[in-house]
This record gives C-alpha cells, sequence and structure tokens, in this order.
C-alpha cells in the first residue's frame, strides 16, 4: 500500500485532524481496488500509516460485505436475490449460474477466471433481475443475455 | 405522468447530467439568489414554512430537524447527504445521483450555508459505481467552475463536499450508523438523546437528510414555500419520487405529486399489472412497511395521511406490486433472509430475533414446520418491537406481522401440507 500513501495524504486533508479513523474505509476500498483484495501487509501498512488500533481497521474489513482479505477471480459475478429480483427471475439466474460455472456461491473456478456470489438488493429492482459483473450492473437479465454475458467474459478472459 | 414534477421535470439525454445542461436549466441561479439576498435564517425559515417531509422513510419534517442546528455559533456543523439507497424495492436516490447530481450539489450547498456548515459529506452505498462516478464528477465540475470552494459569489461562505463510499452495509443508512461509518467503525446506530443534531459526526451538531429531501431545497428557495406548498396536498406537500418494481407492465421511478389516487397511478401511469395479472398486494414504501391488499389501496391517495391511517406508510417511495399466485410463504422467506444477513449484531433482540425467524421461515418452507411456528413468529415480532436501538428489529416484524395477518391460511397450508399453495412462485408467469 505504500505506493497510495501520496493518494492517501491528499484525502486527509479534507478530514479534520484527529480522526484519521474516517481513512480506513476509504483506503482498504483503494487498497482492495489496486491488488484485488487486502493482504497482510496492507493491515500493518495501514495501521502504522494512520496511526490507528490494528482492531479498527480489523473491524471494518470483517463488518463490510465488500472487502475481503482473498484474491478472487478475474470477474466477480454478484446476483442479486432480494425480493425484486426473485419476483423476476433471479433464482433462475443463480440456478444458471451455478450450472454454467460449475461453482456455487462464494467460490471461484479453478482456472481463476469467474468468482460467483450471490447478494442482497442492489437497488436495482425496476430492473430486474440484476448481476453485477465486478464494478458494472447488467440489468433486465433473461437466461439468454446471461449466456452471452457469460460467453463475452470468458472469451476476453482467453486474451488475458 | 403522475401530477405536476418538481425533481424529474427535464428531459433525461446523455449530457442532462452535466453542469453545463444544468446551469442552461437555471442551475446555479438559487445559490446566487441565497447567497446574495438570503440570510440563513431565511433559508431555514423557508425550508420550514414548506412543510417538506423527509423522503427517506420516516417522513420527519426537514424544517425541525434544520431549526435545531445554530449556524451563528463558532462550533463546526456538518451536512451528511444520505445516499446509502439500500431498502429494498427503492431506487429512486440512485435516478437523482445518476440524472441530476448537481441539482445536489446546489442544494446540498444552499443547506450548508442556511446550517453553518463548511464541510459537508455524501455517503453513498458501496456498490454505487455510476451514480458515484456521477456525483464524484459533478462535485469536480463545480469546483472547476468556481461553485465549490471558498469565497462563493464574492461571500466568505465556502463549502467542501467529500463523496464516502460505503462498502455492503444495510445499517449504514440508519442515520447515526452512517456517521459511525464514516468515523471508521462498523455502522453501529447510536441511541438517541442526543439527537445527531446535538450531537452527530465527530461530535458535532451534524444534520443527515435522504438525497430526495435534500434535491427538494433548491426548488423550495426558488420558488418560495408558498408556491411549493401549492404542490401536493395540505399535510403532504410536494411530490415523492415512487420506485416501482415487481410483478408490473412498467417499473422504475415516477414523481408522483401527493394526493393522485393509487389505483390510478398503477393501472395507467404504471401500465397495470405484468402479463396482465391480478394484483395480490402490494408493499408501499419499502419493505418495512405493511403490505396492502389491492381491496385496501383502492379508495386510496399517494399522500402520507391517505395511507398511513390505512396501517402502513409510504416509507421510502419503493413500491413493490405482487401477483396472485405469488407464494408469501416464500417471500416472507426472501426477506427474513435479508434482515438477518443484515443485523449488525449490536442488539440482541435483532440479532437473536433475525435469525430465529430465518430459521423458522426455512423450517416451514423445507416442509418441517410446525403451527407453533406463526405463533412464534408473531411473538418474536412483538418482543423486537421498541427494543432495539435503531428500527431494523421493529421493521422486520411490521414486515413478518403485516404478511401473516393477511395471508396466515397460506402459511397453515404450507406446515399442513408440506408445500406451497401457490407452487411455491415468486416470478408472475405471462
Amino acid at each position: 500500500m505504500r505506493h497510495l500513501v501520496p493518494e492517501f495524504e491528499k484525502l486527509k486533508e479534507r478530514y479534520p485532524a484527529g480522526f484519521e479513523a474516517s481513512l480506513v474505509l476509504p483506503c482498504l476500498r483503494r487498497i482492495q481496488e489496486d491488488r484485488g483484495f487486502v493482504a497482510e501487509e496492507d493491515i500493518v501498512g495501514l495501521v502504522d500509516y494512520l496511526g490507528v488500533p490494528r482492531i479498527q481497521v480489523e473491524e471494518v474489513l470483517s463488518y463490510y460485505t465488500m472487502l475481503r482479505r482473498k484474491p478472487i477471480g478475474r470477474f466477480h459475478l454478484q446476483a442479486c436475490r432480494n425480493i425484486a429480483c426473485s419476483m423476476r427471475g433471479a433464482e433462475g439466474v443463480v440456478g444458471y449460474l451455478r450450472k454454467r460455472l460449475g461453482i456455487g456461491p462464494g467460490e471461484t473456478t479453478p482456472d481463476g477466471r469467474f468468482t460467483l456470489s450471490v447478494v442482497e438488493c442492489l437497488g436495482s429492482c425496476g430492473t430486474a433481475p440484476v448481476v453485477m459483473v465486478n464494478e458494472a450492473y447488467h440489468e433486465d437479465m433473461s437466461l439468454e443475455k446471461l449466456d452471452r454475458l457469460v460467453d463475452e467474459l470468458a472469451a476476453a478472459g482467453e486474451g488475458k | 405522468m403522475p401530477g405536476r414534477q418538481l425533481i424529474m421535470n427535464f428531459e433525461v439525454t446523455p449530457t442532462s447530467h452535466t453542469l453545463e445542461a444544468y446551469r442552461a436549466r437555471g442551475g446555479y441561479a438559487t445559490l446566487e439568489k441565497a447567497l446574495t439576498t438570503m440570510q440563513p435564517v431565511d433559508i431555514t425559515k423557508e425550508v420550514t414554512a414548506s412543510g417538506l417531509l423527509g423522503h427517506g422513510g420516516a417522513a420527519f419534517p426537514v424544517g425541525r430537524k434544520w431549526a435545531v442546528m445554530k449556524p451563528g455559533s463558532d462550533e463546526t456543523h456538518y451536512l451528511c447527504a444520505n445516499a446509502d439507497e439500500g431498502e429494498p424495492g427503492t431506487f429512486k436516490d440512485r435516478w437523482i445521483l445518476e440524472n441530476a447530481p448537481h441539482l445536489l450539489v446546489e442544494s446540498m450547498l444552499i443547506a450548508s450555508y442556511a446550517l453553518g456548515v463548511r464541510n459537508a459529506f455524501v455517503y453513498i452505498r458501496g456498490e454505487f459505481d455510476l451514480p458515484y462516478r456521477r456525483i464524484q464528477g459533478a462535485i469536480d465540475e463545480a469546483y472547476a467552475a468556481g461553485l465549490l470552494g471558498a469565497k462563493l459569489h464574492g461571500t466568505p461562505f465556502e463549502l467542501d463536499i467529500v463523496v464516502y463510499r460505503g462498502a455492503g452495509s444495510y445499517v449504514c443508512g440508519e442515520a447515526s450508523g452512517l456517521i459511525t461509518s464514516i468515523e471508521g467503525r462498523k455502522p453501529y446506530p447510536r441511541n438517541r438523546p442526543p439527537r445527531l443534531t446535538v450531537r452527530g459526526l465527530y461530535q458535532k451538531p451534524t444534520v443527515i437528510n435522504n438525497v430526495e429531501s435534500l434535491a427538494n431545497i433548491t426548488g423550495i428557495v426558488r420558488m418560495g414555500a408558498e408556491e411549493f406548498r401549492k404542490v401536493g396536498t395540505a399535510k403532504s406537500p410536494g411530490t415523492q419520487l415512487i420506485s416501482i418494481s415487481g410483478h408490473i407492465a412498467k417499473p422504475g421511478v415516477y414523481e408522483v405529486e401527493y394526493g393522485y389516487p393509487w389505483a390510478r397511478f398503477l393501472d395507467e401511469d404504471c401500465g397495470g399489472m405484468l402479463h396482465g395479472a391480478k394484483m395480490k398486494c402490494i408493499v408501499p414504501g419499502g419493505i418495512s412497511t405493511k403490505v396492502l391488499t389491492r381491496a385496501e389501496i383502492e379508495p386510496l391517495m399517494l399522500s402520507h395521511e391517505s395511507v398511513n391511517p390505512a396501517g402502513s406508510g409510504l416509507g421510502s417511495g419503493g413500491m413493490i406490486v405482487i401477483a396472485e399466485g405469488t407464494c408469501m410463504v416464500r417471500l416472507l422467506q426472501v426477506l427474513l433472509r435479508f434482515y438477518h444477513h443484515e443485523s449488525c449484531g449490536q442488539c440482541t433482540p435483532c440479532r437473536e430475533g433475525m435469525g430465529w425467524m430465518h430459521r423458522i421461515i426455512d423450517r416451514i418452507v423445507a416442509g418441517q414446520g410446525v403451527p407453533e411456528d406463526i405463533d412464534r413468529l408473531y411473538a418474536i415480532s412483538e418482543a423486537n418491537d421498541g427494543t432495539t436501538i435503531c428500527g431494523m428489529g421493529d421493521a422486520a416484524g411490521y414486515a413478518t406481522v403485516g404478511i401473516l395477518n393477511k395471508f396466515r391460511d397460506e402459511f397453515e397450508y404450507f406446515i399442513a401440507n408440506k408445500r406451497s399453495k401457490c407452487d411455491g412462485r415468486l416470478e408472475c408467469l405471462a
């Protein structure tokens, strides 16, 4: 995380002095964006840089569902299964992804290409069902659209 | 469109969210008016007189929240826009963030001037990517154009707006959970008093308003409270953004003038039911509000004074339409799984109660329910009511009791026959 410190310094200026803990979440997000997950050395580095107790970093890291301490696949597929999506076919979406990828929620394909997660409301109920691929929302998903999407991602993965 | 429009009153194009387009619509003229011709107290008076009710779910009068602040004092004050939109069925703040980010920025500037705030935050849910880029983009544009920063319009007023991104947690939408999150901890809500307007973020007076509530400020200051009150009803002034989803032909975000007939909104504006199905019931304003049947909503208007006496509420405006044939047992299972997943774990009744309820409903759906399970769900809901720091424990109970009261027969059938009375379907078939 050391190379991100100049960025963190700029962020720090916008918070009142003495409340460095406010930077824990934004810094962890940035570290994860950079590395793909938060490593032990990042935790140690952040504790040292911010001067906060290690437990504070651990607390944030373990509570928020989007933060992770282990690497995941190149494409993170997150299917919403909350009420509106379930009413528009989310169960079929999850079932399809399980079958097509051969993995269950929380698992990664052996080639490291896909990770599947099942999540709660993503705030996209009007265009349900929704599947997130990394940062992007894919809305109004039919099984046909899903099929094409996974094809495209698989092809993109080949070119890596 | 269902009545007059105050927020969605422009055509959405690929560039309508930009500063240039916003200015062409008269954007930032109200900020200049406020800074150069009005005192902070005049603005708060105007907002109070407008009768604007909060749009986060509780419909608390915005002016009453603001009136607690002391803009003239030396103490630091904070403003947070609550963009942690996560109540299932609700996606209207996302519309504002994506399509009218400058309206939020201008409103936050005016609100900050009124409240004596120099540092404001937008707390946005972690999964929102485009909405984040749009609001951050608008803030960057405003800085570059000299609309944010120091000495605005030649006055001593200055403001910095920081966008704080969450990382996946429903409880962060609760105002005190939100500030605890900004302070760098898990978002445990806090007991009141003290109110957050007395001791909030970093122990300083803090106003937390929903994105849609804030978005109304510019219009109120531009047209004046008297004109604003000509829209809507006497007790529910203005409009509400309704996010509608589920088994409806045309889901999406609609701006509804308070007082508009509910049935007409569904049948005409939203195109009626999906696949011409019959309506079984509707969630009026986010899953924490009690479901109403079609017969119950038939005579109602979309206003707080019309919906509240029916035993429910417009809440966050997250409306979910449910067709005949939908299995209410499995629907409740989805809701209880959600509440269990999102309980922060601070208060025992919610932490344990959500788990119990989730396991009971799972057992019923697995065909292993017993008749007493229905009473148990009632008992846990009642035990949670009012015994937790935030409203989540109560809300899960309201949602559960709302469904049990109206569809008890489906639960009894499921337990007795070990299968759904409605094929276990959640989807509406063509």
